[in-house]
C-alpha cells in the first residue's frame, strides 16, 4: 500500500458524473425472516467505473450484488440501469452479467461451450459466436485450451474462462462476486492487474465484492464500505484510509492506533483532546466541525514517527507537535517496513510503521529500548462516532 | 511398526469379501440354475435328470453330462407364451420406468430445493411406507380398488360416475402398484444427484440468458443424468422381474415372465424349463446394466 502524504481535497472523490449515473440503487432494502440483509442502500454508479463493495461477511454486500443480477428481488426501493427500473426484471432479461464466487462453470460443457453458453442464448448467428469466443480466448489468454472440461483446468485457468464467459454478452455492468477468493496470494495479486487492465481496456462498468480490503483498493476507483445491511461510506480509496467517516471503518481498512477522548479546547484550526491513555492530544480541526465531545482520536502508525529525544524543533509548528514516550516492546521486521510496538508509559499500546529505506539500518530501534512517538496534528483524525 | 502396516494386513483380506460374495451367493447358485436348465423334467426327487453322483465314479458324471442340452432353451424361444411374456415384462417395465421418472423428477428437484432443515423430514417421508410390509401395502391397494372399495365409494359420493368402475385386475392397477411401489427406488438417486448439484449453476445460466425451460434442459437435466441413470436401472430391473404385483393387481389374461417362471415352477413342477426362463431373463437385464456400467466408467475417466 503506498503511503500518501496528504489529505485529499476537501471535494468527494473524482468521479467522471454524466447528468444521470448509468446505475441507480435508490433505497433499496431486503429483509430475509426478521434479518435486515440490505438495509435501505443508495448508489450511484457510473458508466466505466470500477466499484469495490467492501464488508465482512454477512455485511450484505453479496445480496446487494445478487439484487442488481436479479436473484434477488428488493422488498423496497428501485434498481435503475439507464433511468429503467429493473429490480422486478428477471435475470435472463438482464444486460447485467456476473461472475460467480466459484465460477459455477458447467462441468458438462468444455470452455468453448461456456464461453458460448450466453451468446447462444441471445440467439446470435454462428459465425459470429466462433470469432466472438476466439476473441475473448485470446482476451483472457486461454488459447489452445478451448476444448478442455473445466475439471482438466487449474483454478487459475477456471478463473479465466468465468471471466470470459460473463463477458462475452457485453454487458452493460460486470458483476464480480469475490473472484480472486480461491486463488493464492501471488496469483490474486497478479490478476487483480489484469482485471484493472481489462476494464480500462473494454471501458467496461466493474462492480466487485470483497472483504478483502487491500483488493478493494487495489482494483477499485471507488470503494462503499458495507455493514450490517448498510453502506457506510462511499469514497475514494485514499479517502477511505485517510479520511475513514467513523471509528469501525478506520478499523476496517487498515490498521490505526484509536485513543478515546473528551475534546478540551479549540482554538485557531487546533482541537485539544483529553484522553486517558495517550494525555492531551492536538488535532487538526477537520472539515466537518466537531460537534460532539466524546471523541476518538485515530493515528495511522506509518504518520507515528519515533526518535530517541524527540523531533528536532522546526520552528512555528514543533509547539502542537504530539509527542509521547514509551518503551519498544515488540519489533515485526516485514521486509518493506518495520512494525514497532510501543508502550507508553500510561500502559496502552501505540503502533509505528517505519518505512525501511536504507539496507542496512545502523539506526534501528531495538527490543526494550525508550523512545519518543511524536505525530502532528494533521496526522490525527477526529472520529465522533 | 506404523500404523499403515497395522491396516494393511487386514485392508487386503477385506477386499477379497466382495468376490467371496458373488462366488457363494450368486455365481455357484447361478451354475446350479444353469445345470438345471440343460437337464430334462422327470418325475423323481430332485424332478430332473441326469444327476450328478461324485460317488457314482468319473464314468456316470460324463455320462451326465453328456445327457444335457439344450431343448429348454429351444422351447422358450419357439413356444409364443414365453416371447410374449418376456415381451410384456419388457413393456411394462418401459412403460413404468417412464411414468416413474416423470412423477419422481419434479419431487426428487424439490425435494433438493427444499431448506436444508426441511430435506431431512421430506426423506423420511419418502422412505417411511417402506417401514410397513410390501404384501399388507398391495393388498391395502386391493382393498382401495375393489368393487365396493374406497375408491368407488368415494367416486359415487361424490357423484363423478354413476356405476362402480372396475379397477382392480386391469392393467391400470398394476401399473399403479408397480410405480407406488417402486416411487423411492426412483425418488432417491435422483434427489441424491440434484441434492449435489451447486444452486450457483443454474443461476450462472439464468444470468446468461436461458429462460427457465433452457435453464433446465440445458443445465439441470443433463447434470443430473449419473442419476437418471441410477433410477431408471433401480426400478427397470425389478419390474421387469416383478411377480407379486402383477399377480395380485394385473388381470389373468396375459402373464409377465415372472408369473411364467412361478407357473413353470410351482404349477408344472417344470424346473428345467424355469431355470431355462430363469437363465435368459439374467442375460437379459444385464445387456443394460454392462451399458450403464461403460458409460459410468467414462465418466469417471473424465474426472
Amino acid at each position: 500500500m503506498a503511503e500518501p502524504q496528504v489529505l485529499p481535497a476537501a471535494k468527494p472523490g473524482p468521479l467522471p458524473r454524466a447528468n444521470m449515473p448509468l446505475l441507480r440503487i435508490e433505497g433499496v432494502a431486503k429483509k430475509f425472516g426478521s434479518f435486515r440483509a440490505v438495509d435501505r442502500v443508495s448508489l450511484d454508479i457510473a458508466a466505466g467505473e470500477f466499484f469495490a463493495l467492501l464488508g465482512p461477511s454477512g455485511c450484505g454486500k453479496t445480496t446487494l450484488l445478487r439484487m442488481l443480477a436479479g436473484f434477488e428481488t428488493p422488498d423496497e426501493g428501485r434498481i435503475l440501469l439507464g433511468g429503467k427500473d429493473i429490480a422486478q426484471v428477471l435475470p435472463h432479461e438482464r444486460p447485467i452479467n456476473m461472475m460467480f464466487q466459484n465460477y459455477a462453470l458447467f462441468p458438462h460443457l468444455n470452455v468453448r461451450d461456456n464461453i458460448a453458453f450466453g451468446l447462444r442464448r441471445a440467439g446470435m448467428a454462428k459465425a459470429e459466436i466462433n470469432t466472438r469466443v476466439a476473441e475473448m480466448v485470446t482476451l483472457v489468454k486461454l488459447d489452445g485450451l478451448e476444448k478442455r472440461k473445466p475439471d482438466q483446468l487449474s483454478g487459475g485457468q477456471r478463473q479465466r474462462v468465468a471471466l470470459a464467459r460473463s463477458l462475452a454478452r457485453r454487458p452493460q455492468v460486470l458483476l464480480l462476486d469475490e473472484p480472486l477468493a480461491a486463488l493464492d496470494k501471488k496469483l490474486r495479486e497478479s490478476t487483480q492487474l489484469e482485471l484493472m487492465e481489462l476494464q480500462r481496456r473494454l471501458g467496461m462498468t466493474f462492480i466487485i465484492v470483497t472483504h478483502d480490503q487491500e483488493e478493494a483498493m487495489t482494483v477499485a476507483s471507488r470503494i462503499g464500505v458495507m455493514d450490517a445491511g448498510r453502506l457506510d461510506q462511499v469514497a475514494t480509496p485514499r479517502e477511505l484510509y485517510e479520511a475513514p467517516l467513523s471509528r469501525w471503518i478506520a478499523e476496517f481498512i487498515g490498521e490505526v492506533n484509536l485513543f478515546d477522548g473528551e475534546v478540551r479546547s479549540r482554538e485557531a484550526g487546533r482541537i485539544v483532546v483529553s484522553t486517558r491513555d495517550a494525555g492531551a492530544i492536538t488535532v487538526a480541526e477537520p472539515r466537518n466541525p466537531v460537534t460532539k465531545a466524546t471523541v476518538s482520536v485515530a493515528i495511522r502508525p506509518e504518520k507515528v514517527k519515533l526518535s530517541r529525544r524527540g523531533p528536532v524543533s522546526d520552528g512555528t509548528s514543533s509547539q502542537s507537535i504530539n509527542r509521547l514516550e514509551g518503551v519498544i516492546t515488540d519489533v515485526s521486521y516485514l521486509g518493506g517496513l518495520t512494525v514497532y510496538k510501543v508502550r507508553l508509559d500510561s500502559g496502552a499500546y501505540l503502533r509505528s510503521s517505519m518505512a525501511n529505506t536504507a539496507r542496512i539500518d545502523v539506526d534501528a530501534y531495538s527490543l526494550s529500548q525508550r523512545v519518543v512517538a511524536w505525530f502532528t496534528p494533521d496526522d490525527c483524525l477526529v472520529l465522533e462516532q | 511398526m506404523s500404523a499403515r502396516r497395522i491396516f494393511a494386513r487386514p485392508a487386503r483380506y477385506a477386499s477379497i469379501a466382495p468376490y467371496v460374495w458373488m462366488v457363494l451367493f450368486f455365481l455357484v447358485p447361478f451354475a446350479f440354475v444353469l445345470k438345471i436348465s440343460l437337464s430334462q423334467t422327470a418325475i423323481a426327487q430332485p424332478p430332473y435328470t441326469p444327476v450328478f453322483d461324485v460317488a457314482a465314479g468319473w464314468a456316470a458324471i460324463s455320462r451326465a453330462f453328456g445327457a444335457l442340452s439344450i431343448d429348454n432353451f429351444r422351447l422358450l424361444v419357439s413356444d409364443d407364451l414365453y416371447v410374449l411374456s418376456y415381451l410384456r415384462s419388457l413393456v411394462v417395465a418401459l412403460v413404468s420406468t417412464s411414468i416413474l421418472l416423470l412423477i419422481a423428477y419434479p419431487i426428487a428437484y424439490g425435494m433438493a430445493r427444499l431448506p436444508k432443515r426441511w430435506q431431512p423430514i421430506a426423506m423420511m417421508l419418502v422412505i417411511v411406507p417402506f417401514w410397513t410390509s410390501f404384501l399388507i401395502r398391495i393388498y391395502a391397494w386391493i382393498n382401495i380398488l375393489q368393487h365396493d372399495g374406497l375408491l368407488n365409494q368415494i367416486l359415487l359420493a361424490t357423484h363423478l360416475v354413476s356405476q362402480p368402475v372396475v379397477w382392480l385386475s386391469t392393467d391400470s392397477a398394476m401399473y399403479l402398484g408397480i410405480v407406488y411401489s417402486y416411487l423411492p427406488f426412483m425418488i432417491l438417486p435422483l434427489y441424491a444427484t440434484l441434492v449435489k448439484m451447486e444452486p450457483a449453476l443454474e443461476e450462472a445460466a439464468a444470468d446468461l440468458g436461458a429462460s427457465p425451460l433452457n435453464v433446465f434442459w440445458l443445465v439441470t437435466f443433463p447434470l443430473s443424468l449419473p442419476g437418471v441413470g441410477a433410477g431408471v436401472l433401480l426400478c427397470f430391473i425389478p419390474i421387469v422381474g416383478e411377480f407379486v404385483i402383477p399377480d395380485l393387481l394385473a388381470g389373468s389374461n396375459s402373464l409377465m415372465i415372472g408369473q411364467t417362471l412361478w407357473l413353470e415352477f410351482f404349477t408344472n413342477k417344470d424346473w428345467p424349463v424355469a431355470s431355462a426362463t430363469a437363465i435368459v431373463l439374467l442375460v437379459l437385464l444385464i445387456a443394460p446394466l454392462l451399458l450403464y456400467d461403460r458409460l459410468q466408467r467414462r465418466q469417471l475417466e473424465q474426472h
